[in-house]
């Protein structure tokens, strides 16, 4: 053990800093025992105390300060002491005079900013429906993302929207644009005079993205949550969403994208549109055209005819519109390279309704379509991790997804299933999404790329060829680079499809037979 | 125009709740966001949340609203005034010969602490109840002793808070509510009764106090017509840069300045009063007990409102941590462990020293000043992390849980905003924020005393029992 003091005359710290600097002091690796103090009798006492009493303590007067340290040896006395002249002279970093407020409550920052107009709710489904009451009584509308809410809470919470003249988006809402601020997943689109009320997170994407591609644009993108339009909650937010934009004068078309509501649910929104005088189209997936068409809506069975649809009527040009007709002469051209036994498509998703659209275009010409969002049982995978015949999964859906980030952010468990898929001989298709956007995976294809090759590979060596599809949902305006995006798709011999539409009929032609 | 239409056409200033990077994401499209430090209320317990979300029904919310507005007004109204001293015996409720007032919530003597241990001990040697230190801990454990808390006797005592009959108390007049509030007299600080030291010069130093300290302030002030407006000197103290809890330089040299004109008219001698006025010079801390009554002063006269979720009290026994609520009226107390004390320490003493949380001080910031008043006093930031900016958060970060500002007591560099007053029990459980807590740290062992300073909070189960007893008892 070494001992080492230090007095430094007519120097005056004061005694609180003292106490901060000797804390530090003792922290110095090495250092067994640093006293930093004025020389006054009480700090003198305390010293003699501890036995590290010196000549020059002794001598030191009450203006002076004191330096002592014991340390295991010479050496690390010395830099203690460097240590310790570092801390004497480091100021701390001026004040940046008002910093900023942080709030806690929802309560406490509506207070206390009066232009707040929204609120984005993100946490646990056990605690997501206090926060968005909160919300509404503090007049803020509500987009909540969180999941796992009770369908209670969901209605109380839509009825006290409604009361209140609010929106209530969610819960389990991921997507909406509201004022061109894309909110949560969503895409860089182009404003324009469309407005969209979507039960749906990634088809109101589609719809948006599809829309932007054939030059039209967006007012609003209300989102409601896939629950929306269930017999329980009635639809109220999707009802209020079409009165919005019909009274919105800057919407001149309105786009609804669901799931088949309930039928009573279904009645009261063909009834809300066929009071408004602006054009509604409507894309419930797998929906009744004549029911929609009664009701003087415009009917579209699936993603892209519905953003077709809604640019003519919003006043678009057609001839000027690039459809992006399926690519025929590559179906004939794929069907000629697959095998008798390649008869499945393997469709994995992580866009809910993209897997959704994808799986009707198939059942259009298949009744062995399983999936694990089948509405009809008998169709539901009985064991999500096993394919069946042609299976479209959806990787967003609560089996995958609980504990888990969504499969937008987080690919891993799509990839291990690519693999297993990529194995099966039976196998001819698999077609994928990946999404772009805010919110997104800043490199989807890319986190897929190596297991694309690998799989190429694989069906190679076994003499087979394994066609995969890819869609990128996404614009040139999203900070993913779309070109990028394809072209390393196209790099690695996957074909891509330039549509949720086309890359469900693609998929679905290139293994029907004998046709 | 529909609420929603009308958002159509505003610009999207988002309040942000959970994750983090949507935030992100929307600054880059030009929104304005908040993102919220949010977390689960009643750290994810059900039981709180249900006990949170029945005080928050609407009629009930109500009820508690208008009892808390009430509350505070009684706190932010209160006049406390220092009307004079005298010794504990005369004027205390409830004291006697053999009673020992100690700090926090009830505790008996197996349990108390160190420095609690030492200041007991000490404090009936001083009473010439045995005659030292070996015998005074029998004593103490006979059962003769009765140890009551100050705060069940209208007093306040920092640190062990011990204190018994003769020993001299300020006695502070509620000039608006007429209840009164007594605390000891100021040791000065390091190696004191009230921080667990208990020899010889502690003992002798209690003597003169008794003999000569205290007799010349009680004459002092009979000597004052009106006695001593104790909130306007408080909030002059805060304006010259004082917190009041752990920083007194102003507050003292305010409080001297009063009394100076009335010692010297005393009967005592030149010497005698020249004693008194180094003694009081020693430290800045001469003023600190003076604060802790006037906050106990106002503070009682807004305990016992029906339906009110303030809190009236924070004090601790270095064993628990006790708070009372004014909704529950009487002496019901909620706790928990009393914690750490973090921060800088005197000169050759070590964490590992410190004995936990201790006193009844932190009835400063149940009024609203020491840890919530953190910003008016830069020049110890130093305890609390080390900025300005850090001393500034803490004041303002106290609005989130409390009901009202002080408008009578001001921070000048928050633009003379309010002290934060009325700690809602509900408001603390909703968003974690744990009341910030500025207190001097004592050695674990009994008699040896102050080792340094820093910051603290109070435990969260405190809260947690008072709320649950809250939503049981509001109908």
């Amino acid at each position: 053990m070494t001992v080492q003091v230090v007095v430094k005359a007519n120097t005056y710290i004061d005694s609180v800093s003292l106490m901060s600097l000797s804390t530090k002091a003792n922290q110095i690796e090495g250092v067994e025992q640093a006293i930093i103090a004025m020389g006054t009798e009480m700090n003198k006492e305390v010293i003699r105390n501890v036995g590290l009493m010196t000549q020059e303590v002794e001598e030191a007067r009450t203006s002076d300060l004191m330096i002592v340290v014991k340390a295991e040896n010479e050496e690390m006395c010395e830099s203690a002491f460097v240590g310790i002249e570092e801390l004497l002279t480091k100021k701390n970093k001026p004040s940046k005079g008002s910093s900023e407020v942080k709030y806690s409550t929802i309560k406490s920052a509506a207070e206390n900013i009066p232009d707040a107009n929204l609120a984005i709710i993100a946490v646990n489904g056990m605690y997501a429906p206090r926060e968005a009451r909160k919300a509404l009584e503090n007049n803020l509308h509500v987009m909540m993302f969180s999941d796992n809410v009770s369908i209670e809470d969901e209605i109380a919470l839509k009825q006290l929207a409604h009361e209140k003249g609010l929106l209530m988006m969610g819960p389990d809402c991921g997507t909406a644009i509201i004022g061109n601020v894309a909110l949560c997943f969503a895409n860089a689109v182009r404003k324009g005079n469309i407005g969209i009320v979507g039960a749906s997170g990634t088809g109101s994407q589609e719809l948006s993205v599809r829309i932007h591609e054939f030059g039209g644009g967006i007012t609003q993108l209300i989102g409601t949550g896939g629950r929306d339009l269930s017999e329980e909650v009635g639809g109220i937010m999707m009802l209020d969403g079409i009165k919005a934009l019909q009274e919105d004068e800057a919407t001149k078309v309105i786009v609804l994208v669901s799931k088949p509501p309930a039928p009573i649910v279904e009645e009261k929104v063909l009834a809300q549109i066929k009071k408004s005088a602006k054009p509604v189209v409507v894309w419930f997936v797998g929906g009744d055209e004549e029911k929609v068409t009664k009701a003087g809506g415009h009917f579209a069975k699936m993603s892209k005819e519905a953003a077709l649809k809604a640019v003519l009527l919003a006043g678009a040009d057609e001839s000027k519109i690039n459809k992006r007709a399926l690519n025929l002469p590559l179906v004939e051209e794929v069907r000629a390279k697959l095998k008798p036994e390649q008869k499945y498509i393997r469709g994995l998703f992580s866009g809910g309704t993209l897997c959704d659209e994808a799986m009707h275009i198939a059942m259009e010409k298949f009744d062995n379509v399983y999936s694990n969002i089948q509405r009809e049982p008998e169709f539901r995978l009985k064991d999500v991790k096993v394919s069946q015949d042609h299976t479209f999964i959806d990787f967003g859906d609560d089996q995958f997804t609980q504990g888990k980030p969504h499969p937008m952010i987080d690919p891993s468990t799509r990839i291990e299933r690519f693999i297993q898929e990529a194995k099966d001989p039976s196998v001819g298709v698999i077609v994928m999404d990946f999404v772009l956007g805010f919110g997104a995976h800043e490199d989807p294809v890319g986190a897929m790329l190596p297991a694309i090759i690998e799989a190429k590979q694989l069906a190679e060596d076994e003499g087979r060829h394994l066609e995969i599809i890819g869609y990128i949902l996404g614009t040139e305006l999203d900070s993913q680079n779309i070109e990028g995006q394809i072209n390393k798709l196209l790099a690695a011999g996957a074909t891509h499809a330039s549509s949720s539409q086309n890359a469900g009929l693609l998929a679905r032609e290139f293994v029907v037979k004998g046709e | 125009m529909s609420k929603i239409n009308e958002l159509f056409n505003e610009k999207i200033n988002v309040i942000n709740v959970g994750i983090e990077s949507f935030k992100d994401d929307m600054i880059k499209q030009n929104a304005t966001v908040t993102h919220l430090e949010w977390m689960p209320p009643g750290r994810g317990n059900p039981e709180i949340i249900a006990a949170l979300d029945k005080l928050e029904e609407p009629t009930i919310a109500e009820k508690i609203e208008e009892a808390n507005k009430l509350a505070v007004e009684k706190i932010v109204n209160s006049q406390p005034v220092l009307i004079g001293f005298d010794q504990a015996i005369n004027v205390v409720p409830g004291m006697t010969k053999t009673t020992i007032l100690h700090a926090g919530p009830p505790i008996t003597w197996d349990k108390m602490n160190g420095p609690m241990k030492g200041a007991v001990t000490g404090a009936i040697v001083f009473e010439g109840l045995a005659k030292d230190i070996e015998e005074a801990e029998k004593l103490a454990a006979s059962g003769e002793i009765t140890f009551s808390p100050c705060h069940e006797h209208n007093c306040v005592g920092s640190m062990a808070g011990v204190t018994s009959a003769s020993m001299f108390m300020h006695i502070v007049e509620n000039k608006t509510y007429g209840n009164i509030a007594y605390t000891n007299l100021s040791e000065q600080l390091s190696k004191i009764l009230r921080m667990g030291a208990n020899d010889e010069s502690v003992i002798n130093r209690l003597i003169w106090m008794r003999d000569v300290l205290g007799p010349i302030l009680r004459d002092a002030m009979k000597l004052s017509a009106n006695g001593i407006d104790l909130r306007l000197m408080l909030a002059q103290a805060l304006h010259m840069g004082d917190e009041c809890h752990n920083r007194n330089i102003a507050g003292t040299t305010l409080l001297i300045q009063a009394l100076t004109p009335l010692i010297i008219q005393t009967d005592f001698t030149t010497e005698q009063k020249k004693e008194v006025f180094e003694f009081v010079a020693s430290s800045d801390y001469f003023s600190g007990p003076t604060w802790m009554a006037l906050c106990k002063c106002a503070l009682d006269a807004a305990h016992g409102i029906e339906n009110s979720t303030v809190v009236t009290t924070m004090a601790r026994n270095g064993v628990e941590f006790g708070i009372r609520i004014s909704g529950i009226s009487g002496n019901t107390w909620f706790t928990g462990p009393a914690q750490k004390v973090i921060g800088p320490m005197f000169a050759g003493y070590k964490p590992e020293d410190s004995g936990l949380d201790i006193g009844d001080s932190a009835i400063t910031e149940t009024y609203g000043i020491g840890g919530f008043a953190m910003a008016t006093a830069p020049a110890i930031v130093a305890l609390v992390g080390g900025t300005v900016e850090d001393a500034i958060n803490f004041s303002t970060k106290m609005k989130e849980i409390t009901t009202t500002e002080n408008q009578n007591v001001t921070i000048p560099m928050l633009n003379f905003m309010g002290i934060p007053t009325g700690i809602d029990v509900r408001k603390v459980i909703q968003t974690g924020i744990m009341p910030i807590i500025n207190t001097a740290i004592a050695h674990k062992d009994a008699g040896i005393g102050m080792i340094g300073a820093g910051i603290t909070n109070p435990p969260v189960e405190a809260f947690e029992k008072a709320i649950l007893a809250l939503s049981e008892n509001i109908i």
